[in-house]
Order: structure tokens, then C-alpha cells, then sequence
């Protein structure tokens, strides 16, 4: 799993967008951190400029790896009302379930929800891997949806640390019926909370990513319990098989010389060559014109550009695997009976962790923790219940899903794309570019989405 | 009670916070056992990494940060973020981030960079005037980009190296280098203040210093969306070390001559 992080994806949630601080950042207090993470989105653009084909579609980057990272220029982004009446709820599912120590600020489950004052319909969002409650991207949703009419109510990824400390039964992500049943509890719980203050008309729910694969199951658990009755359901970018997409970010690190093992080496040269161009350049600061420019010049080859992109997923990886371990104690990384204190240095377990590769995680660690569970399984037709074939006759049944993905991305193989395409028919909205996400938060994606709810 | 009083009593207060807590429950009976995957296996170089041999204490001031955002200064600045119209936020993150134009000024002198200088001053006085006291920044609108310095970069600049990565109380994350830096600058900005004493004539002239001073710290925090702990990822600490030293790296040091 864990598979479609990349880098931007990833830190922009650390440091904002670059549009909150466009020629703001001043003061004593901290304002560094304000455009760091520009910073990491230098590191990872990429090579060949993209050139908007004569289609009707006016997302401008060609690219797949480089509309992934890249994403969506503000100016191509809808504007959206300056306030937004929404709460951080902090949710208490396992009131009883002892924090480990190293994981201190974890109070509960962070959801954030946007709320109308009138009645209205109510969508759920669950965001890709790596993705918190208050991710640029779903918050970015969150505002479409809230300026249509809709309250809004943002879930974390089940791998994110906060949602494998607060709200995963297990402690161990990866496993989609899992996973989704604990994204269940919490949207009842999210949903416990709010009722009392909100008119509610009707359910709806959409995710991206990993996200949109979990809808899916989420759908169709509630189609027995139901909770909530979805109307609809729109599935952002899925995956078809997790362990095939994830395969395919995995291999983008084989090209870096001396292959993933050597990724610290191959971390330390990219970083010197970006650093000489930024001095030979004579740039100023790093910000959006120090970027574009690394754009234009192609400092990075395009094995570089995958080998970066694997490796930023490498990176979010290994933050489930450390949070699961810890929360587990199973020894894997960390030493099993060791208690961590949020001021232990952990930077050795940051190393561990980020070496080890998706396949090491499966095969030693989430494949024989379910098999425990479930001993008549095969470790093929584990795999196979790790997508959506598995639940296809479902699927078909049902006309509330649809699918927005697009041409390039490149989580998705030819043969899956059709296979989307033949499963939900007209419901499914392909664009011609925009690779893993890129587009997501282009004004026509967005208005999309909310068309498809109305 | 003078001011220098004051702060110690504050910083006092931060540090038994901090502290206190921290040696929380480390409660451990049963024997530990190695784990399947060590340190001793990744035959690689250690990437991300930054000179951080103060390590617990910075572990702990960033614990500390986070707890004084969460009970003291979020709920303030969301407050003034409930009660002030959002124009009127704005106007105000002008005014500060044009009174930060003099320490950009004073930094960019000492590092004798004629041009930036002039840009800066020109920003600086077309804001001021044109700008209605900085109100706003039609400067930028003009093609005078804001040039940021600080005197963490001069030192830099100079050849000062970064020193030990440091996590400031309430600041955050810092240098050595830079850390000194920001002592400097809250120095020139507090003589600014003083000097320029908008509210000489007034008999609590304290008092709206010390408001200023405040609603700039509100305001920068205001202009921040960062929170501590918010990304869901247990390495935070380590990235936002690597970020910061990475960016003031680049930022800092003493550029090539032109080709």
C-alpha cells in the first residue's frame, strides 16, 4: 500500500500552499518554515516542460511525474469564499487504548468539518496515503464542496500516524476491508458528534487515491449496515490492485544507481545538484521563480525524477511502518518492549524504516499478521483481495459509483484503466493528462465533482 | 518590573513546562528484544541528516511549542482572527511586513548588496507613502520584489557557519547562528519602535509599545499556517530540521561571482 505519495503531496501538507504565502513572509516568528516547502518541490520537479495539447482541456501540464508533483497553479484553481464555518472535531474512538509515550500529541482522531446553516446534504472525504484530516488537496475539496451547498467532513488516510495511534483497531494499515471498517467507526463517530448542530439531507462520499479505493469498500460495508445510505460515491484516481500500483512506484527506485538500497547516496548527490544550481544561478530565495527555472533548465534526468518520486514515497512508508510498529510492539524496527519518550532520538529508526521496501513491509509484517487471522488465505489471494476486483460484483450492482481519473497516471496500467472504464461505464470521467492527482484541484476537476453530487 | 525581569520569569515558566512531564512514563518490565530490522543492516549514507547534538533539548522545546500553540497562542489568534474583519487582518499584516522592511534594509547593507538595498528602500518608501503607511504593498505591484534578510544571514553571508541546529522556545526552529541573529534583529526592530515612538506624545507610551509589539507577534503568527505535530507523520521533527537548515544553507551563504 502506501503508495502514491509523492514528495509535494506530502511536505506541502507540512508547510502550506505557496499562494497562503505569496510575499507574506515576514517577521520574527518562525517565518521560515513558511516556503520550506518549496523547498522539497525543487528537488522533485522535473525534467521536460509540458505543453498544453489542443484538446478542450485546459490542465496545462503534459507530464504525468511532473503533473503529480507540480499539481495545480493557483491561477488555474476557482475561488473560493474567504471564510469557511468549519471545526477540528478530535474524536475518542478507543477511549480506553493507552498512547504510546513518543506519540504524546496524539489526542484523538482529527477530522475537520465545514458546516452549513441550513439543511444540506453531507459529503465524507478521505484523502490519499500520507494524507491528514487538513491536507492542501482535501481541504482544497473541502472548500468546493462547502461553496456548492454541502457540508463537508475531511477523514486522515488510515496510514497516517494519527489514524494508526487513534482509530485503527489493528494498528497494522494496508489491509483494505480493515482499514475500511475503522474508516466506518470513525465516520460514525465524526458523524456522533456533529448531528446534534447540523440538518443533514443525505450522504455522500468520495476519496482519492488509496482514499477512492477505500470508499469503495467503505460503500459497501455501509450498504449492509446502513448508516448512512450513500447516495453516491466518487472514487478520485483509485488504484485498481494495491500491490500492483505500489510495484510500479517501487520499480521507479530500481534506477538509481546501486538501486534502493543506496537511496541515502543517491538523496545526498541529488541535493548537491540542486544546490549548485541554485548558487551558480545567483537566486535570491527559494521560491516559485527558483522553481520554475530548475522547470525549464531540466536539472534532473528523468530516471532522477523517478528515483525521486520512489523515494519520497520511501519516506511516507516508512512513517506507517515506525507508527504501526510502535503502536503493535512487534519488534520489527524498533526493539520490541522498548517504551520511547518524546524526547528519545528516533532518527536511526527513521533511517531503518525508509530502507525498507513495500514488499519487505507485506511480506514480513502486514501478509503474516493476516494470516493469522484469516489462516486459509494464500498469499496470492491476499493480494487479489487488495483491490477492487475483489469486490467487482458489488460494484456492477450498484449505480451510485463513479470514477474521475485520468490517461496518465501512472498508478494505473492500461489494462486497469479499461477495466474501469468497463466497469462503471459513462460514470467513469477520464482526462487526457494530469498523472497521479495533478489535477485534482484544476477548476473544471472540482466543478466536476460537485456536478456529479448535484 | 522591568522588562528583562519579566522575560526571565516567562522563560523560567516555559522551561519548568517543558520540562515537566518529560520524564514521563518510561515504565519497562519486560526485557526488550532486538528487532528484525536495525541500523546496523542499512549500508547506505545517512541522508536528511543536520549537526543536532542538542537533540533531547531541542525534542523538548519543540514539545514545548507545540503545548504554547495549542493552549496560549492559537486560541489568541484565532480570537483575533474571529474579531477582525478579514480585510482589516490584512491591512495590518501590511503594516508589519512593511516595518519589517528596515531589518531587511539594515541586513542587506551589511552584507553591502547595493541593488537589493535600493529595492528594499525603494519598497520601503513607496509603501509607506503610496502604500498609506504600509497599509499596502503597491510596491510589489510596481516590480519591486521583497527582498527577506535577517541577521542569521549576514553572519552567514560573512562566513559564519550555521552552528548546531536549535529549536527556540515559541520562535521554533533555529541555528546557533541564526538564533543569535534573531537576538540582533529584535534588538534593531525594538529600537525602531522606541525610536520611532508613534505614541511619544501620549502618556502610556508603555503601553502601546507593548501592544505592537504583541499584535506583531499575533500577526506573524497569524501569517503562519504551520502547526506543530499536524502532519500526521512521526518523523516530523526531522523533517522540518532538514527544511530549515537546507533553506537557510542556500539562503545564507555567500553567492558566487557572476559568470
Amino acid at each position: 500500500m502506501n503508495s502514491f505519495i509523492t514528495g509535494t503531496l506530502f511536505f506541502v501538507q507540512f508547510y502550506g500552499k505557496s499562494s497562503d504565502f505569496a510575499g507574506r513572509s515576514r517577521g520574527i516568528f518562525m517565518r521560515h518554515l513558511s516556503v520550506l516547502w518549496l523547498f522539497i518541490a525543487c528537488i522533485l520537479l522535473l525534467p521536460v516542460p509540458g505543453h498544453a495539447a489542443d484538446d478542450g482541456y485546459g490542465y496545462p501540464i503534459a507530464g504525468s511525474y511532473e503533473a503529480s508533483i507540480i499539481g495545480t497553479p493557483a491561477r488555474l484553481m476557482p475561488e473560493f469564499p474567504g471564510y469557511v464555518r468549519s471545526k477540528q472535531l478530535v474524536l475518542h474512538i478507543f477511549p480506553d487504548r493507552r498512547i504510546p509515550p513518543i506519540f504524546f500529541y496524539d489526542d484523538g482522531l482529527h477530522c475537520t468539518v465545514a458546516y452549513q446553516k441550513q439543511k444540506a446534504p453531507l459529503v465524507f472525504l478521505i484523502g490519499g496515503t500520507g494524507a491528514s484530516d487538513r491536507t492542501p488537496k482535501l481541504l482544497t475539496m473541502m472548500k468546493a464542496f462547502y461553496q456548492a451547498g454541502f457540508h463537508v467532513i475531511t477523514l486522515p488516510s488510515p496510514s497516517t500516524s494519527n489514524f494508526i495511534v487513534s482509530a485503527s483497531k489493528s494498528g497494522v494499515p494496508g489491509d483494505l476491508i480493515d482499514d475500511s471498517a475503522d474508516l466506518y467507526r470513525a465516520m460514525e463517530a465524526a458523524w456522533n458528534q456533529v448531528k446534534g448542530d447540523i440538518e443533514v439531507t443525505s450522504f455522500y462520499l468520495c476519496g482519492y487515491s488509496l482514499g477512492a479505493t477505500q470508499a469503495a469498500f467503505v460503500a459497501k460495508l455501509d450498504d449492509d449496515r446502513r448508516l448512512f445510505n450513500f447516495r453516491k460515491v466518487l472514487m478520485i484516481n483509485p488504484t485498481v490492485s494495491l500491490y500492483n500500483s505500489v510495484t510500479r512506484i517501487e520499480n521507479m527506485l530500481k534506477e538509481i544507481p546501486g538501486g534502493p538500497k543506496k537511496q541515502g547516496v543517491f538523496f545526498n548527490r541529488m541535493l548537491s545538484k540542486f544546490s549548485q544550481f541554485y548558487h551558480y544561478g545567483n537566486y535570491v530565495t527559494v521560491n516559485e521563480n527558483f522553481l520554475y527555472s530548475i522547470y525549464v533548465e531540466k536539472l534532473f534526468s528523468h530516471d532522477e525524477t523517478a528515483g525521486l518520486i520512489g523515494l519520497s514515497y520511501r519516506i511516507g512508508l516508512g512513517g506507517m511502518v515506525f507508527s504501526s510498529d510502535v503502536v503493535t510492539n512487534s519488534g520489527y524496527v524498533v526493539p520490541k518492549n522498548r517504551v520511547l519518550s518524546p524526547n528519545d532520538s528516533i532518527f536511526d529508526y527513521f533511517l531503518v524504516s525508509t530502507h525498507l521496501s513495500f514488499f519487505d513491509y507485506f511480506n514480513e509484517y502486514l501478509y503474516p499478521y493476516f494470516h493469522k487471522q484469516r489462516p486459509w488465505l494464500t498469499k496470492q489471494e491476499y493480494i487479489a483481495s487488495l483491490g477492487l476486483r475483489s469486490i467487482e460484483g458489488y460494484l456492477k450492482s450498484s449505480d451510485k459509483f463513479g470514477v474521475m481519473t485520468n490517461e496518465n497516471d501512472f498508478i494505473l496500467t492500461k489494462t486497469e484503466l479499461d477495466y474501469l472504464r468497463q466497469l462503471f461505464g459513462e460514470r467513469t470521467k477520464v482526462y487526457p493528462r494530469g498523472g497521479h492527482l495533478g489535477n485534482l484541484e484544476y477548476s473544471e476537476n472540482l466543478a466536476y465533482m460537485v456536478a456529479f453530487f448535484k | 518590573m522591568t522588562t528583562v525581569s519579566r522575560c526571565r520569569i516567562i522563560l523560567a515558566l516555559m522551561l519548568s513546562l517543558s520540562f515537566a512531564g518529560c520524564a514521563s512514563t518510561r515504565v519497562n518490565t519486560q526485557p526488550e528484544v532486538p528487532p528484525m530490522h536495525s541500523i546496523s543492516e542499512v549500508r547506505d549514507q545517512s541522508f536528511a541528516d543536520v549537526a543536532d547534538p542538542w537533540e533531547g533539548f531541542n525534542r523538548r522545546m519543540y514539545r514545548f511549542n507545540f503545548y504554547f500553540d495549542k493552549y496560549f497562542f492559537l486560541p489568541v489568534v484565532n480570537g483575533y482572527e474571529f474579531i477582525t474583519p478579514t480585510f482589516l487582518q490584512d491591512r495590518i499584516s501590511s503594516f508589519y511586513n512593511n516595518i519589517g522592511e528596515v531589518k531587511n534594509l539594515t541586513n542587506s547593507l551589511f552584507q553591502l548588496k547595493g541593488k537589493e538595498s535600493a529595492k528594499t528602500l525603494g519598497r520601503f518608501l513607496t509603501n509607506s507613502t503610496v502604500g498609506l503607511g504600509g497599509l499596502f504593498d503597491p510596491a510589489t505591484k510596481f516590480g519591486l520584489e521583497r527582498h527577506d534578510e535577517d541577521f542569521g544571514k549576514t553572519l552567514g553571508y560573512w562566513g559564519v557557519g550555521s552552528g548546531p541546529y536549535l529549536v527556540l522556545p515559541i520562535f521554533g526552529p533555529s541555528s546557533l547562528r541564526d538564533g543569535g541573529g534573531l537576538a540582533v534583529d529584535t534588538g534593531i526592530s525594538y529600537g525602531i519602535y522606541t525610536g520611532i515612538d508613534p505614541f511619544g506624545r501620549l502618556d502610556d507610551t508603555y503601553l502601546y509599545d507593548y501592544g505592537i509589539m504583541t499584535l506583531d507577534e499575533i500577526d506573524a503568527r497569524h501569517q503562519q499556517s504551520f502547526r506543530y505535530y499536524e502532519s500526521g507523520y512521526p518523523f516530523e521533527y526531522y523533517m522540518v530540521r532538514f527544511f530549515y537548515h537546507e533553506k537557510r544553507e542556500l539562503e545564507s551563504a555567500t553567492p558566487l561571482p557572476e559568470k
